[in-house]
C-alpha cells in the first residue's frame, strides 16, 4: 500500500470546512515542522485517512469518516493556519 | 391477491453462519494500513509486558518462539466490513505470556513497532480469546500483514489485532489507542456492530 500526498484528503476535509483546509498550514507537535496540509504524507484507507508530517513521520491529522458523523483528531498538530477568504 | 416470493432480494447476510450484521465475506487477505510498514530484524524484536507498578516481562525471539505454541482456526471480522472465516494461525496463547504477571489492572493498552496502539480489556486476553501469532496459513507472517508478529483477537474487530506487536502495558482505567481516539470503538464487537463512538 502506497501513500499519496494531503491533497487527497480535500474531499473529507470540505465536509467540516467551508475553506480548502490543503492549503492551511499546520505546525507538527513531533518535531515543529510547519508546511501545508497538502505536503502531509497520506495514508489513505478504508478505516480513515492519517497524515504524517513528511519530516518525522509522526501522524499530525486523522480522519474518520462515520456513515453519519466525521472525526476529526487533531493531536499531532500544535496548530492550524487558515488563510481567510480574500485576503 | 398477490403472492409474496421470499427471498427474492437474495442471499440475506444473515443466513451465513459465523458472518456477524453488516459483514461480507472475502477469501482475499486484505491489507489496511496508517504508516510504512516496519521491517523488523529477527534478532531485534522483543515483547514486553509492563504491569500497572512498572514491572516488566520480556521475550526475544528465540525466548517467544521456544514457549508452547497452538495452531488456531478463527474467523475475522474488519469494521470495514470484511470478514474471513476459517483462517489458520499459530502463535503463542496471552494467557501463556499472562501466566507469571502479577497485576490487577482490568485494562491493558497493545503498543506496535511503528507507534500504533489499541486498547483490549485484560478478560478479552485470558481464556483462550487472543495469541501473538507468528505463522499465518502455515507460512511465517509476512511484514503486510503484522510479521514478524500481531495480535490475534478474533472476537473483537480486527483493528484490535495489531500488527508487528512488541508490548503491552497494563493499566488501571481504560484508555483508547490510535483509531479509537479518532473516532473509532472503545470495545468493537463485531456481533454488536460496535464501530464508532457511541455505537
Amino acid at each position: 500500500m502506497n501513500p499519496l500526498d494531503g491533497n487527497a484528503m480535500a474531499g473529507d476535509l470540505r465536509e467540516l470546512f467551508t475553506v480548502d483546509v490543503t492549503a492551511a498550514r499546520y505546525t507538527c507537535a513531533g518535531c515543529g515542522h510547519a508546511d501545508a496540509v497538502a505536503t502531509l504524507i497520506l495514508w489513505g484507507q478504508e478505516m480513515g485517512q492519517v497524515g504524517r508530517c513528511p519530516h518525522c513521520t509522526d501522524v499530525v491529522v486523522r480522519v474518520v469518516q462515520a456513515p453519519d458523523r466525521v472525526f476529526l483528531d487533531l493531536r499531532g498538530s500544535v496548530r492550524l493556519e487558515l488563510p481567510l477568504a480574500g485576503s | 391477491m398477490g403472492i409474496i416470493s421470499r427471498g427474492f432480494g437474495g442471499r440475506r447476510r444473515e443466513s451465513i453462519p459465523g458472518l456477524p450484521p453488516g459483514q461480507y465475506l472475502t477469501h482475499d487477505f486484505p491489507v489496511l494500513s496508517a504508516g510504512p510498514t516496519p521491517r523488523i530484524p529477527l534478532d531485534r524484536w522483543s515483547f514486553t509486558i509492563t504491569t500497572e507498578t512498572g514491572a516488566k516481562s520480556s521475550w526475544n525471539w528465540t525466548e517467544f518462539t521456544a514457549l508452547t505454541s497452538e495452531d488456531v482456526t478463527v474467523d475475522i471480522h474488519c469494521v470495514t466490513k470484511w470478514s474471513k472465516l476459517g483462517s489458520t494461525w499459530r502463535g503463542v496463547s496471552l494467557d501463556t505470556l499472562l501466566a507469571e504477571v502479577d497485576t490487577a489492572a482490568d485494562y491493558t493498552m497493545v503498543h506496535s513497532f511503528g507507534g500504533y496502539t489499541t486498547n483490549v480489556p485484560l478478560e478479552d486476553l485470558l481464556d483462550s480469546k487472543a495469541w501473538i501469532a507468528y505463522k499465518f496459513d502455515g507460512e511465517d507472517l509476512e511484514p503486510e500483514h503484522g510479521g514478524p508478529a500481531r495480535m490475534l483477537i478474533p472476537h473483537l474487530y480486527f483493528w484490535k489485532s495489531a500488527k508487528w506487536v512488541n508490548g503491552l502495558t497494563l493499566m488501571n482505567e481504560d484508555e483508547p489507542g490510535f483509531w479509537e481516539a479518532a473516532g473509532y470503538h472503545m470495545y468493537g464487537d463485531p456481533w454488536l456492530e460496535q464501530r464508532y463512538q457511541g455505537d
